[in-house]
């Protein structure tokens, strides 16, 4: 049903666009003032796999939507300063309707930005402000992407319960490494939903996670993954971008599980899957709203039923037998909602069920937990603000 | 100068250093200009082949990207004046040819100062003392990181190069370290804006321009460093010791106070850009608020040959390439790559100019003798 609304939304943007570009085309000024300009923010250019992903996205959604070239603008490489919201500012300048930034740290410029262009529609990425700020034109959007790291993760459990029923490991030797970037709620969120994942599928599993603290680091992700196979762990997944952990794994003959991209060229004997989120969902479903004039979510947080978190790079060659027909059918479970990632009936924290739990889902300065985050049996990652917030340590990972 | 009976042995072309025959000032900018035309012609050739685009429009969006409106204009004037603080700051190290490499660590350090006394006092202290505070406490941060490799020096005679080098990185891991006790919001590696909402230390806005003061300050600055290097003692004594320091040692010049003497104060200036960065700027700090300036600066300062007001020039020179390139970057949708190549090759004539305006080159032909 939904994928048909968003189809029929993406038609009719489509005979809108072109009929704006063929007015522009033929007309004076006075069109191009009708037509949508879109700004895009990005902290990085397209060297940066985090950057990529949404360029790759935002370019897409260009051609789907049927804009020009004239319409949508990218500034790269700007920095998490005031030269962020001088970048927004002058995006404005140059006409822009709708403007997004993809980086954490842009957001309280983006804000300022906000507050002084009250006619423009701003949206960011991963940031956490938008409910406690409340202003009429500032949008949150991260994607569920836990939902894709269970799945990830589903993915895994049938790998080492293949590893177990081939006598390669015993079921007690079933230990997974997770190469982290920092021990915050995005990776805690990231790696706990991985592991839940695995267990579903094979219940004597546990983990080890090490941190690299940087989000990228090529080198620290390598060692990383290399002394956690040191230390016995039989499959490694990572939360960091770089091919640092892939190709550790490929040189280990250790399978791997990656992060918002296809890593089976690094690791083409070991890469097994990808989860990742897709944000062209979202930039259509903006640019929509804006031309249409219809509302945004003040946190849009989007998963598997919306296309918006995928899984990709299946390798057939790795995986066991019958994981794409799995994936699919939990796929379809977690969208039913028969499956909840955080299921507090799956996990225990220091051997008790976590009963009740206040999370930081307001920020401010002193990191207050205020929000009940656990009712109806499982944790709601994700629902009271878009930016994950789940940062429990459950029983059966070790922090290294 | 040439010799004609000498010719046979002479090669065919020689290149003799200037000295006192310098070339007239209007020669040596007409060399220049022409250095500027080649290498936009040579960009122009470049932006054809790589990209298919008209150069006219390219060099018309360039323009456009620096002065295109009232708010492009003033944030050029503000980053011709971030540059310019720090180049200003640099000059009087690199005239006494004490190669001082690290800016970028000294005004990291200013503008950690500034954050910290934005962080602790920025809404309880009242204005009329937070801001002596703040400007004293950069100066004072910069100034420590300027003197700790001047003391190697005058005491060791250690390599100040490779030592204020190694001191950025330092003052970039006292950056990081110290953001993990200020993030805000928790987990997020980054500062964030200090004082959003009280705007607690943050330089005020003045007749509606929020950059106004910081282009002010720089002003003034700039006119003393000039004062300061033109006509007082200090100024001369570190042109001595720039020229030499076994002159400067024969006349009576302690060399090692004044070594000590001239990064405090480079080292202070770099704290005001610093604070200038922070207060009046971007309100946080990360370790990439100075983003290279401090590089930047040293040529800047030494295309101007150390002239204070000449600097205002360079540093819009320099400001006008890395707008317009980003503006271009932006309009055709190019990597900003082609852009610092651009900004390269424009860089790469003018460096290569001055190698003319210093040098007479000599073509053994016939007999005449070349003039320029």
């Amino acid at each position: 049903m939904m994928k048909k609304i968003v189809s029929l939304l993406m038609v009719m943007a489509m005979v809108i666009a072109s009929c704006f570009a063929l007015t522009s085309c033929g007309g004076g000024n006075d069109t191009v003032s009708e037509d949508i300009k879109v700004g895009f923010i990005f902290l990085h250019d397209e060297n940066s796999t985090y950057d990529k992903n949404f360029m790759d996205a935002a370019t897409a959604a260009k051609e789907a939507l049927g804009l020009s070239d004239e319409q949508v603008l990218f500034k790269t490489n700007i920095p998490e300063t005031a030269e962020c919201y001088e970048a927004a500012a002058n995006l404005v300048d140059a006409g822009c309707d709708l403007i997004f930034a993809d980086s954490f740290g842009h957001e309280d410029f983006i804000i300022q930005a906000a507050k002084e262009f009250p006619d423009v529609i701003f949206c960011h990425a991963t940031g956490t402000k938008a409910h406690t700020e409340n202003l009429p034109n500032y949008y949150n959007a991260f994607a569920s992407i836990y939902e894709g790291r269970y799945l990830v993760g589903y993915a895994a459990g049938m790998k080492l319960n293949e590893m177990i029923e081939d006598g390669k490991i015993t079921a007690e030797q079933a230990k997974m490494g997770y190469v982290g970037a920092y021990p915050y709620a995005e990776v805690k969120s990231g790696y706990t939903s991985f592991f839940l994942g695995a267990r579903a599928a094979c219940p004597s599993v546990t983990m080890d996670v090490k941190f690299t603290n940087s989000w990228f680091d090529i080198a620290a992700e390598k060692e990383t993954a290399n002394a956690l196979i040191a230390d016995g762990c039989v499959l490694i997944s990572q939360h960091a971008d770089s091919e640092g952990a892939p190709k550790a794994c490929e040189e280990a003959g250790v399978p791997n599980i990656a992060y918002n991209l296809d890593t089976r060229e690094w690791g083409p004997n070991t890469a097994l899957i990808s989860s990742k989120i897709n944000w062209q969902p979202y930039f259509e479903h903006i640019v929509n709203a804006v031309k249409d004039g219809t509302e945004i979510e003040q946190d849009f947080c989007k998963g598997l039923a919306d296309d918006v978190v995928q899984t990709l790079g299946l390798n057939d060659k790795v995986a066991a037998e019958g994981t794409a027909e799995k994936i699919e059918e939990v796929k379809a479970q977690l969208i039913a909602g028969e499956i909840k990632v955080f299921d507090t009936k799956t996990f225990t924290v220091d051997g008790k069920t976590l009963e009740s739990y206040k999370a930081d889902v307001d920020s401010d300065a002193d990191f207050t937990p205020d929000t009940e985050v656990v009712s109806d049996g499982y944790f709601h990652e994700s629902e009271m603000r878009s930016a994950p917030y789940f940062d429990v340590d459950i029983d059966g990972i070790t922090l290294k | 100068m040439q010799n004609n009976d000498k010719h046979l042995h002479e090669p065919r072309i020689q290149i003799t250093k200037r000295g006192r025959e310098a070339m007239p000032w209007y020669k040596a900018w007409g060399v220049r200009a022409a250095a500027i035309v080649l290498a936009l012609i040579v960009c122009a050739v470049i932006i054809v082949f790589l990209t298919g685009y008209n150069p006219i429009r390219v060099y018309s969006e360039m323009l456009k990207g620096t002065f295109g409106s009232s708010r492009k204009i003033w944030n050029t004037l503000q980053k011709l004046a971030m540059l310019l603080c720090i180049s200003l700051a640099v000059t009087p190290a690199f005239k006494m040819k004490f190669w001082n490499i690290g800016a970028e660590g000294q005004t990291l350090v200013g503008g950690l100062a500034a954050a910290a006394c934005m962080i602790y006092f920025g809404e309880t202290v009242p204005g009329i003392i937070l801001f002596p505070l703040m400007a004293a406490s950069c100066m004072l941060a910069g100034m420590i990181w300027g003197i700790i490799p001047a003391y190697f020096k005058a005491k060791f005679n250690t390599n100040e190069t490779l030592f204020t080098l190694m001191m950025n990185y330092v003052a970039m891991q006292i950056v990081s370290f110290c953001i993990v006790f200020w993030e805000n919001p928790k987990d997020s590696n980054t500062v964030g804006v200090i004082n959003r909402m009280t705007e607690g230390g943050w330089l005020p806005t003045i007749f509606g321009q929020k950059y106004l003061l910081n282009i002010l300050i720089v002003a003034v600055l700039t006119v003393a460093m000039y004062i300061y290097l033109r006509y007082s003692k200090q100024g001369y004594e570190i042109s001595v010791v720039g020229e030499s320091e076994n002159t400067a040692r024969y006349v009576g010049i302690n060399v090692k106070k004044v070594i000590l003497r001239t990064m405090a104060l480079s080292g202070a200036l770099c704290g005001i850009a610093g604070f200038l960065l922070v207060s009046g700027t971007d309100h946080t700090i990360n370790t990439n608020t100075v983003g290279g300036m401090g590089f930047t600066a040293i040529m800047v300062s030494w295309l101007a040959k150390f002239n204070p007001i000449v600097m205002a020039l360079t540093s819009f020179l320099i400001v006008f390439l890395e707008r317009g390139a980003g503006e271009i970057a932006t309009t055709f949708q190019l990597n900003e790559s082609v852009s610092d190549i651009l900004t390269g090759i424009i860089l790469f004539f003018i460096i290569g100019s001055e190698f003319f305006v210093q040098y007479k080159i000599n073509f053994r032909k016939g007999h005449k003798e070349e003039k320029v």
